[in-house]
């Protein structure tokens, strides 16, 4: 067996790893700054061991399980909701060699696995046997169900442009223009989406703290509660990844800055999807679950579906071509 | 100590009553309170609404600004409630303020509405014996009398009959006796 | 159409939106509301019957527990009800401090309260903000009187501690600091198209319903109706100020922000006028007789508290303890009416009317 295919993975889940502990610091900080605070400064120096200490604090908690829970549901949920949000990983293009399966389906496979997700959450909001966490599970499911419409709608342009559905192909046709201008609808639908899809603010609804105190994970504690931040945060990585290869240009340079290598600038452009998560979440409100639901079908669908249609129609306009059909 | 305070207290509370009505008397004729024509307004039209029987006193709180008070017999206080609230000269539908007071010998209710049209106050009084207190509810006429109404119950003891919801607002349901009534015995007395 | 089995959801005691200790049984189908009962005296301390044990002095800091984010109309609203059976004269500078403080405690309550109703909806940095702000105010109280939250500050017959040296002058720079700041707030929230839509036609509250509920302070005032204590029934000095009184217009929770924030602006006008009209010299108390016997009487007084009507009721028997003293807390008129409002809503609705009313559970309970 080639020992790169055994090793890569480990070390992307390190990689991974070492993202989620570091992305919770830095949100706890930007979100610190936004709102004119230090943030966490106590563990280690500027912090930085302040995520490591709480996931050691989680790990050696007491392990609780609800008298009246569903016990092998219970414990199998956060299971099943961490191990898709890892392997929607493999088919991430980093650079052009960094890459760990070349998928013809890339984006559906994608769409596809993240959404069996939804099953785990499902399954700890009923087995917690928790009427808070059933009620948290519930609009989880909702939510994520009907966004993930609009979320593949608006990548339908971008597969109408390139062509294919693979991502290292997506990458390659935004050597001159990234996505993100001539697919400028579809970025902003798939950005609101991937938002709802992972259960961030303003669409934090599933564990609105202040309505159902966590939502679905309520009553987990311990490396079970741990493994849904986990799936959380490296989702937020997946989907930030996503989207800087859709609709940033992944590896691509911008300038023709090619000296410096591709790595830092998919780095670059996915911290500032990172950002502005973070940015977002200190900035707004949350929607109401009634809004969330209108907002995905009678807004988000029919623009995404426009999109289409204006992608389509433009790629048969002479001079734009050049954007839409590469 | 506090067998020496109601020793003490046990012969002035005889002599007071003799001594007040004296002081009165004097001050009284002396400047009639502006609220007078107000107060006997509001009696008169009572008595005509509801009855004769139903104002058993009236006079002017000066100390609150001369506030025209009135003690309206329990037996017509329902009705009188409704006509206050519901009549146009009068129109009192604000409830300011509900409370109980335990006088020893008796109980009261005291009531303080207002007219939002007219901005005019007045203090009404229901008296209930202390056995077996009892008052009618006008929950239905202010609702917001309702948790009053419910407090009142639970501190005191009195109960409103015809109250929709009447149990223990404040203090838990198997709470036993009620606290603001003077012989109240606490259940540790160190507290 | 899908018959679904009626769930009874337990909100509280310890639930992070409840404000306090309260406890709402909701009834639920789906996520709508088909009963609410709330649930209160976790927090019942006994204050009336404590109070009857005790000298008026000895009340004042029993008052600070009850209404926490707003102690010193707390305080004033014993003292002045005790003031005025005893028709003392309060000394003018006494007066002007008093109505500093209040002023200043209804725009720290404010604030406190828009920060953790925006934290309600899911916001958080506006509680930061508003807290960053809150800060000052609880500072110069802090040096005005030694303590932060509970002050007892206020004493029968005049203050307790007279302005420090420059007190007057940094009261007055929080003034100047605060009135551009407000600004600040409303291009956070007051334009945001999901508070907006989280808040406007939401918990509509009639006139009609406001009053026959009794309800006060803001709740009542976003019905359109202009009562307030300070206008219709001057105490201390408000009849010297110049000011507005918000009202709203629909009697819905956004109106209810709005007419909140707009108190604050008018406090602080207040504020500004108090302080510019400020004696320079004078004594803070009152001639007091040193053990306070209040006449025989009965008294209510009300005072606008930054919750509603404050009032005292005060039965005397002409000793140095009050025979019967009765809070009506304006939070506990105001909950009264969150069943008739809740009736119908969504879950999500919930936690925003709960938290439009601005209950504080230490003055539900008492």
């Amino acid at each position: 067996m080639n020992p790169v295919l055994v090793m890569g993975p480990i070390l992307l889940l390190f990689v991974v790893l070492g993202f989620v502990t570091m992305a919770i610091l830095f949100e706890r900080k930007v979100i610190g700054w936004i709102q004119m605070r230090p943030g966490p400064n106590r563990v280690g120096p500027w912090g930085i061991l302040q995520t490591v200490a709480d996931v050691l604090k989680l790990l050696i908690k007491e392990d609780i399980i609800p008298s009246k829970a569903d016990k092998p549901l219970f414990k199998l949920a956060p299971a099943i909701a961490f191990i898709p949000a890892f392997a929607v990983l493999a088919v991430i293009p980093f650079t052009e060699s960094l890459q760990f399966s070349q998928f013809a389906v890339g984006i559906l496979y994608y769409l596809a696995v993240s959404s069996i997700t939804i099953i785990g959450i499902l399954m700890g909001g009923w087995a917690s046997n928790n009427k808070y966490a059933l009620l948290g599970a519930m609009r989880s499911a909702a939510q994520m169900i009907s966004y993930e419409i609009p979320l593949v709608m608006s990548v339908v342009g971008i597969i109408l442009s390139v062509g294919s559905l693979n991502l290292v192909e997506i990458v390659e046709a935004q050597k001159q223009v990234w996505f993100i201008f001539p697919q400028f609808l579809g970025f902003a639908v798939f950005f609101i989406a991937s938002l709802s899809e992972l259960n961030r603010t303003p669409f934090d609804l599933p564990e609105a703290e202040s309505e159902l105190v966590a939502g679905y994970h309520v009553e987990y504690t311990g490396f079970r509660f741990a493994f849904f931040m986990l799936s959380e945060y490296v989702y937020v990585f997946a989907m930030a990844s996503l989207t800087t290869v859709l609709f940033l240009g992944g590896w691509n340079a911008p300038f023709g800055l090619t000296m410096i290598p591709g790595i830092v600038w998919f780095v670059l452009k996915f911290l500032l999807i990172v950002f502005s998560l973070f940015w977002i979440r200190a900035t707004m409100p949350r929607v109401r679950v009634d809004q969330l639901m209108e907002f995905a079908w009678k807004v988000l669908l029919p623009v995404a579906l426009f999109n289409i249609l204006l992608t389509a129609v433009l790629q048969e306009v002479p001079y734009l071509d050049f954007l839409y059909r590469l | 100590m506090k067998s020496e305070d109601e020793k003490k207290e046990a012969p002035r509370a005889k002599a007071r009553p003799s001594k007040r009505p004296v002081t009165k008397k004097e001050e009284v004729p002396l400047e009639p309170s502006p609220k007078q024509p107000v107060l006997d307004q509001y009696v008169t039209l009572i008595k005509g609404a509801v009855g004769e029987q139903a104002v058993s006193e009236s006079h002017i709180n000066r100390e609150a600004g001369h506030l025209p008070t009135i003690v309206i017999r329990k037996e017509d206080w329902l009705a009188t409630a409704r006509y206050l609230k519901r009549s146009d000269e009068l129109s009192f539908d604000y409830l300011q303020s509900l409370a109980g007071v335990d006088y020893a010998s008796y109980f009261e209710v005291v009531y303080v509405l207002l007219s939002m049209s007219t901005l005019q106050k007045v203090m009404i009084k229901v008296k209930a014996e202390r056995e077996e207190a009892s008052v009618p509810s006008v929950s239905d006429v202010w609702a917001a009398a309702n948790w009053n109404e419910r407090e009142i119950f639970d501190l005191f003891g009195i109960e409103f009959t015809d109250h929709p919801h009447l149990k223990r607002i404040l203090l838990p349901d198997n709470w036993v006796g009620y606290p603001l009534r003077k012989d109240y015995e606490p259940l540790d007395k160190e507290v | 159409m899908l018959r679904t089995e009626e769930m009874l959801l337990n909100v509280g005691p310890q639930h992070p939106s409840t404000h306090g200790v309260l406890r709402l049984v909701v009834k639920i189908d789906g996520e709508r509301i088909v009963e609410v009962e709330p649930v209160i005296g976790y927090l019942h301390r006994g204050t009336e019957k404590l109070a009857e044990d005790l000298n008026y002095t000895q009340i004042i800091p029993y008052t600070d527990r009850m209404d926490y984010l707003s102690a010193m109309t707390n305080n004033y609203a014993l003292v002045h009800a005790v003031e005025k059976m005893m028709g003392l004269e309060i000394p003018e500078r006494a007066d002007y401090l008093r109505v500093i403080v209040m002023e200043l405690n209804r725009i720290a309550s404010h604030l406190v309260w828009m920060g953790t109703y925006l934290l309600d909806i899911g916001a958080m940095s506006p509680f930061l903000y508003a807290f960053r702000d809150r800060e000052q105010i609880l500072s110069l109280f802090n040096e005005l009187c030694g303590a932060r939250l509970t002050y007892n500050y206020m004493r029968v017959g005049g203050v307790k501690w007279d302005a420090p040296p420059g007190w007057i002058e940094k009261a007055d720079a929080f003034v100047d600091y605060l009135l551009p700041q407000m600004d600040e707030y409303h291009g956070l929230i007051t334009g945001n198209e999901i508070f907006v839509r989280r808040t406007k036609g939401i918990g509509i509250v009639s006139q009609e319903l406001a009053i026959q509920y009794a309800l006060s302070g803001a709740n009542l005032r976003v019905s359109g109706s202009d009562w307030d204590l300070r206008k219709k029934e001057p105490y201390s000095l408000y009849d010297r100020f110049q000011f507005d009184v918000p009202v709203g217009k629909n009697g819905d929770l956004y109106d209810k922000y709005l007419c909140r924030m707009q108190e604050i602006v008018e406090s602080l006008k207040i504020v500004k006028q108090a302080i510019d009209q400020f004696p320079e010299k004078g004594t803070i108390m009152g001639k007091v007789p040193r053990v306070l016997r209040v006449p025989e009487g009965e008294i209510y007084t009300g005072i606008e508290s930054p919750r509603g009507e404050l009032g005292c009721h005060i039965v005397s028997k002409g000793k140095d303890k009050p025979w019967r003293l009765k809070f009506r807390r304006p939070s506990f008129y105001n909950l009264q009416i969150l069943p008739t409002l809740l009736v119908g809503e969504s879950i999500s609705n919930l936690v925003a009317i709960l938290g439009g009313i601005d209950i504080v559970l230490g003055e539900v309970d008492c």
